[in-house]
């Protein structure tokens, strides 16, 4: 085949600046966030429990916030991870082929679910309801938020979770029924463990959904920059204190860079997640060809 | 019945239940948001931008900036993101620009949108000076939504048959005529689809445009680039949280997010219905 150097130079020129897109976030959030260490030491903001960033001097420990982010985390994950799971199953192995081609495009449509909506729904709906039932001050808090971004990442994990299911090829599944197994049986000894990388690497996925989303904390989570002691205690975890405060920071000061610090960390953590998540796939695959 | 038979049909119940239990949520909360907002929804409601400190009137700027937003971020991730799905489909050998690449947009499509802000902000915003303003807060999304449509791009690149670039090289195209002549416009279609569901994504962020562009208010559609606009998504949190009389426009919050919603799901529903129809022409 001929082939024109000019325009295959191009596209990997244009093609490059994806790259560069991620080198100047990168470069951006320490070049504006390490100068925070100018004023205060690293053991102060990673260890410190005291969040006031506009008094004078501030204080600007984080723990609080990374805690919130945590348990906001920890806990959507523990209420959707397994309905999650439960959903991908039946959908790919127990639904008859009308409900999967239906409830498919379903799960992937409520993906696009616009996070706003839920934080709106958490912070007028839910909200009050929790007040009421549990006797609450306020029923912006922990569990909101939690419930919240459970319904956000199930249909993005069971979307991911299914396809890794049904790539299970049919013949193990013809195979195992052969022996006398059960539909469960099946499922539970042959196609999960087959499915398993990108079972996890779905899971993983959600997870890091989970600890960068902004608006349902930011609305529904309650803002309390303190170690949460129960699921009904506010919390203010990275995100929404990013959101929260950055229009109202003067640019430059130790609060500014405090806050792009606190991107840093976020960024480091849900870059960990992501890349875990694509060791566990790559791996997946070289063991099974 | 044997233990075996009867553990089986438990967890069939299970998977039934957990699948209608999650199903019935998400109608639950689609529906809930129809039955309120619906009764302040009118024609006047979209065409007429918010009166008397945003406690009447309609939302006609915001939603015009929503699509201003949409329409900038695509001007500048579309282009990007094909070309960029043209080089791992046609292009990219197995070498170490690759996998830079690719980790590049794999990292990038995990970055959290408020990280994208942060981002916006010292980007556009500061270092190049474009203020808050829609370009920069439609290019921050654009950025955002870039892994998006390079992973749609480079699908549909793949699934164009390999036969198709064979017969035009025998015919004597080179392989950047092969690309533009046949392969594109055979991968056109579904590439369009992956546009279409960008937007979808695009228009309800609303982490990246707070403090990259997006007006608490203004009292007019932005007439350049360099103004900042209003938008759905942060129209409905300042209404929610920093309006004048929260509990007295609640109906008004209710109307936007099912215009939000609608505006969402109903471009994302068109794109994965045109995909779907695609795919299954393609068998």
């Amino acid at each position: 085949m001929k082939n024109d150097k000019v325009p295959s130079a191009l596209v990997a020129v244009i093609s490059s600046l994806g790259i560069f897109i991620m080198i100047f976030i990168l470069y951006f959030l320490t070049t504006e966030g390490i100068p925070v260490l100018r004023e205060i030491q690293l053991k102060e903001i990673l260890a410190g429990r005291a969040w006031y960033p506009t008094e004078t001097p501030p204080s600007l420990g984080m723990v609080p916030l990374i805690a919130g982010s945590l348990a906001v985390t920890l806990v959507s994950s523990i209420l959707a991870l397994p309905l999650s799971l439960l959903v991908a199953i039946f959908i790919s192995d127990v639904a008859p082929s009308f409900l999967r081609d239906l409830l498919k495009p379903v799960l992937e449509l409520l993906g696009f679910l616009p996070s706003i909506v839920l934080g709106f729904l958490g912070m007028v709906v839910l909200a009050p309801w929790l007040q009421e039932r549990f006797e609450l001050l306020s029923g912006l808090n922990l569990l909101n938020a939690s419930v919240l971004l459970g319904v956000m990442i199930v249909p993005i994990v069971a979307s991911l979770a299914e396809e890794a299911l049904s790539s299970a090829p049919g013949e193990l599944r013809d195979a195992s029924f052969a022996l006398g197994a059960t539909r469960w049986e099946t499922v539970r000894h042959v196609v999960i463990p087959w499915a398993k990388p990108g079972i996890l690497s779905a899971c993983l996925l959600g997870v890091m959904r989970s600890l960068g989303e902004t608006m349902v904390v930011l609305m529904a989570a309650g803002g309390a920059a303190i170690l949460p002691e129960s699921i009904f205690d506010p919390v203010r975890p990275l995100t929404s204190t990013i959101a929260a405060e950055m229009g109202e920071t003067p640019v430059g000061s130790a609060h500014y860079h405090a806050l792009f610090f606190a991107g840093l960390i976020l960024f480091a953590m849900t870059l960990a997640i992501n890349m875990l998540s694509a060791w566990i796939e790559t791996k997946g695959s070289v063991i099974r060809s | 019945m044997s233990r075996r038979r009867f553990v089986d049909c438990a967890m069939t119940a299970v998977f039934w239940t957990s699948a209608a239990f999650l199903v019935l949520l998400l109608l639950v909360i689609l529906l809930y948001v129809a039955a309120n907002g619906w009764s302040s929804l009118s024609w006047e409601f979209l065409t007429e931008p918010p009166r008397d400190s945003m406690t009447r009137g309609g939302i006609s700027t915001p939603l015009v900036g929503t699509l201003q937003l949409v329409v900038v971020s695509m001007f500048f991730a579309l282009p990007i993101g094909v070309v960029t799905g043209l080089y791992f489909a046609e292009y990219s050998r197995n070498g170490l620009f690759t996998k830079i690449l690719r980790l590049a947009i794999r990292s990038l499509a995990g970055v959290p949108s408020v990280v994208f802000g942060l981002f916006g902000l010292s980007l556009f915003v500061v270092t190049l000076g474009f203020g808050s303003s829609l370009l920069s807060a439609g290019l921050t999304l654009g950025c955002l939504t870039l892994p998006l449509v390079v992973t749609a791009s480079e699908q549909a690149f793949r699934a164009v048959p390999q036969d198709y670039r064979d017969a035009s090289c025998a015919l004597g195209a080179t392989k950047w005529q092969t690309i533009v002549k046949v392969v594109l416009p055979a991968a056109s279609s579904t590439i369009i689809t992956g546009a279409i569901l960008s937007i979808g994504r695009v228009a309800g962020e609303t982490a990246p445009i707070i403090f990259t562009g997006a007006a608490f208010y203004s009292p007019d559609f932005a007439k350049s680039l360099f103004e900042e606009v209003m938008a759905l998504p942060y129209h409905i949190m300042v209404l929610a949280t920093a309006g004048v009389n929260i509990e007295k426009t609640r109906p008004i919050q209710y109307a936007t997010v099912l215009v939000l919603l609608a505006l969402v799901l109903g471009v994302s529903s068109a794109g994965v219905v045109m995909r779907r129809r695609l795919r299954r022409n393609g068998r």
